[in-house]
């Protein structure tokens, strides 16, 4: 569904099924766009006269505004749409709000939706000439942190198949997680190792190729990448964990913890970080911390995506 | 309108009376007069018809339909959705209670009745809310209920308040001999689950519902039976630890039965992939272990009946990410088509088969139905074993187009259908 018929990139809804030369296409591009902080910023006007919507049906600062500046670097108008506020809060259907965005002539959907598979759903039903960007859906998918993660990991260790990659917190409610598990395994990465309490790994998780610790001094053992989640705080009222301060003491990743990974291990983190919770702050702004880095890469990741999605239509004589 | 009808040369099935021949069948004024030699002599036909190679079936009994009338008329009507069962042989439905249709006033009962009898297609049968307002705290009406002809009692999908609530409902119900069909689900455990925990539902991120939330809901329910005795028919079981726990409480004696949704046994969690929203249905989908348990079930027995859990939907309540679409699937049209799919597949026999949507789920709803004896009122209907057809959702009957068994070829079609003798459906 996201690929056209020679392999191009139409929709950017899951990693998951993706070629590995696709993603690493993905990542090379994202290199190009990538400005350094303080730098000239790089420009390429592969969207001008191209409107991108950014439809937000969920809370976001920083995959928002990543895609914002993305849009305007690449030279294309684009809208927020805070939907939050507007037509589905007086019961317009998602459909229904679609058509309409579309009838005003745009070219990309850029969806965060708090149920899973909603940017497949819009994928099926828009025009064919409009590209649908996942910027998370539910527990489902969240393809473009993926890549941008990818990305930071390759700068970093260059190839992925000798790495051991520790992914650790809530696994069970991310989305984020499940992408780069898929993003991982495409790109052959040597070992992916999940680090949770029972409570937050969902059901039969080890059938996507992963191993599963309950403990995070023998997971973290001698892995090159640490990869913290976010704990939502609404998770204690659930009763999934006891209480934050039980998971700092058991899942937090303090020094000590990361010293027992690999000496050059890189720590990352999605965003955005509750220091204290999931991670101590000397590590969070550690030599070893990557965290702003990814967000820097966020960018061009998001550009990179774009372009190639509505490259993908241009090449095949759209719009 | 014809008073007397001879049916010629059809094959008789009547697996109540033990029937499986080539015969002909007589009906005056609405009831079945005899089959075969049993034939009054000087009967005198205003009406034949020739059945030569087609099948004689008794009138489906439909143990589980939701007709969306009173209440949610933006997805059907009665008339519709009775024509629709007529077509594909069914001549009685049960009528389930649900939280915008909850059918819990002796008003509400009557309302459905007369609507149905206006409409003239199958006959209706209405199983009434178990508590207010299907709430779940206040016991609903029930000797009233039955004064006006309510044949059993049921919460819906709907949780009960506390265990004492439901013990206090069994026995109030057990009271006026109001037969209980109960959706085993602890609501706990199911939060705003949308299909089967599993592999799959880690993969596309979907709130999973374990088979837990009906295995404990079916624990508690037990206890209580063997505590007081009330008969329970448990609803729509999908799990092979269902099975399991039905099985041993049959063999300890306990008053309980089951019926199975025909998709049941047809589906799996994997028609889900790639998030069909046809294929959300509570309970879930499950395992393909669990769904070749529920076939060992019916083909051994344990399960009583099956049924279609008929849920017609406007288009728009399946036009929405997987999670926030209505669950439920548009099913009298597949019903008898799925049953005869199991024979063919060898998992029942055609006898078996019949039973199972005819004079069994009539026994347990307490309906004097689904069997071709002389006397019965002539519900009945002529299908044809050798009528290949495809299933078109435009070309549906029912108001709900939402089938996931689009462009499932069936052997076997409904061509007229006889409620109380008169012709309701002719192909």
């Amino acid at each position: 569904m996201q690929l056209t018929a020679d392999g191009k990139l139409k929709h950017f809804l899951t990693v998951e099924g993706l070629p590995p030369l696709l993603l690493e296409e993905i990542l090379d591009r994202a290199e190009q766009f990538v400005s350094l902080p303080g730098k000239k910023q790089v420009q390429a006007p592969l969207l001008r006269g191209k409107t991108v919507m950014n439809l937000f049906f969920e809370n976001s600062t920083r995959t928002r505004t990543t895609f914002e500046l993305a849009a305007k670097r690449l030279s294309a108008d684009l809208i927020n749409l805070d939907i939050r506020n507007s037509a589905t809060a007086k019961g317009e259907s998602l459909l229904d709000t679609i058509r309409n965005l579309e009838a005003m002539n745009c070219d990309m959907f850029v969806v965060r939706h708090q149920s899973s598979s909603a940017p497949h759903f819009i994928a099926k039903y828009c025009a064919p000439h409009i590209g649908v960007i996942n910027a998370g859906d539910g527990r489902h998918a969240h393809p473009t942190q993926a890549m941008l993660d990818m990305l930071t990991i390759r700068q970093h260790k260059g190839e992925f198949t000798p790495l051991k990659v520790a992914i650790v917190g809530d696994i069970k409610h991310s989305r984020v997680a499940r992408s780069q598990i898929h993003a991982l395994t495409t790109l052959c990465a040597g070992e992916i190792r999940l680090i949770a309490p029972k409570t937050l790994m969902p059901d039969r998780i080890e059938e996507m190729g992963v191993s599963t610790f309950t403990n995070i001094e023998k997971g973290i053992k001698g892995v090159d990448v640490v990869i913290m989640l976010r704990l939502q705080h609404e998770r204690m009222n659930t009763a999934l964990l006891p209480s934050v301060r039980e998971f700092y003491a058991r899942y937090g990743l303090t020094e000590e913890r990361l010293n027992l990974a690999k000496p050059d291990a890189i720590v990352m983190h999605p965003g955005p970080v509750n220091r204290g919770v999931e991670i101590d702050s000397r590590v969070a702004d550690g030599p070893q911390s990557v965290i702003l880095q990814q967000v820097t890469n966020g960018v061009a990741v998001r550009m990179a995506v774009m372009s190639m999605v509505l490259g993908s239509r241009a090449e095949s004589g759209g719009v | 309108m014809s008073k007397f009808t001879l049916i010629k040369n059809g094959r008789i099935i009547d697996p109540a009376n033990d029937i499986d021949e080539i015969a002909d069948i007589a009906i005056s004024r609405g009831k079945i007069t005899g089959i075969g030699t049993d034939i009054d002599q000087d009967f005198d036909a205003d009406h034949v018809i020739d059945a030569e190679g087609q099948w004689i079936l008794p009138g489906i009994v439909d143990l589980s339909a939701y007709l969306r009338e009173p209440g949610q008329e933006n997805k059907t009507r009665i008339a519709f959705e009775t024509y629709s069962a007529v077509s594909a042989g069914i001549t009685r439905i049960c009528c389930m209670p649900e939280t915008n249709s909850p059918i819990d006033s002796g008003a509400t009962v009557k309302l459905i009745k007369s609507k149905a009898k206006q409409a003239g297609f199958a006959r209706v049968s209405v199983i009434g809310s178990l508590t207010q307002g299907l709430k779940g705290e206040q016991l609903s009406h029930m000797g009233s209920l039955k004064y006006v002809g309510c044949v059993g009692l049921s919460q819906g999908h709907q949780p009960i308040q506390n265990l004492a609530t439901l013990r206090k409902a069994m026995e109030y119900a057990a009271t006026y001999e109001l037969p209980l069909f109960l959706h085993p689900i602890e609501h706990s455990l199911m939060m705003n689950g949308g299909m089967h925990e599993g592999a799959l539902s880690t993969r596309l991120g979907i709130h999973p519902i374990p088979v837990a939330t009906e295995t404990v809901g079916m624990a508690q329910i037990l206890i209580l039976i063997k505590q007081t005795n009330c008969p329970v028919h448990f609803c729509r079981l999908s799990s092979a630890d269902s099975i399991e726990m039905l099985t041993k409480a049959k063999q300890d004696g306990l008053p309980v039965t089951a019926d199975v949704a025909a998709h049941q046994l047809f589906l799996t969690e994997m028609d889900v992939a790639d998030y069909n929203p046809l294929c959300h249905t509570i309970p879930p989908l499950r395992s393909e272990r669990d769904r070749d348990a529920l076939r060992g079930a019916v083909s051994a027995g344990v399960i009583d009946a099956i049924c279609s859990d008929h849920q017609p939907h406007e288009i728009d309540a399946k036009l929405a990410p997987f999670e926030e679409t209505d669950p439920g699937i548009s099913a009298f049209e597949t019903l008898l088509p799925l049953v005869m799919r199991l024979v063919e597949e060898k998992v029942l026999t055609l006898s078996q088969a019949i039973s199972y949507i005819t004079h069994n789920p009539a026994e347990l709803a307490g309906i004097k139905a689904g069997t071709l004896s002389a006397g019965q009122p002539a519900d009945l209907s002529i299908f044809d074993p050798e009528y290949f057809w495809q299933l078109d959702p435009t070309d549906m009957i029912s108001e709900g187009k939402n089938s996931p068994f689009t462009g499932w070829g069936f052997n076997g079609k409904t061509t007229q259908t006889f409620v109380k003798g008169k012709t309701v459906f002719s192909l």
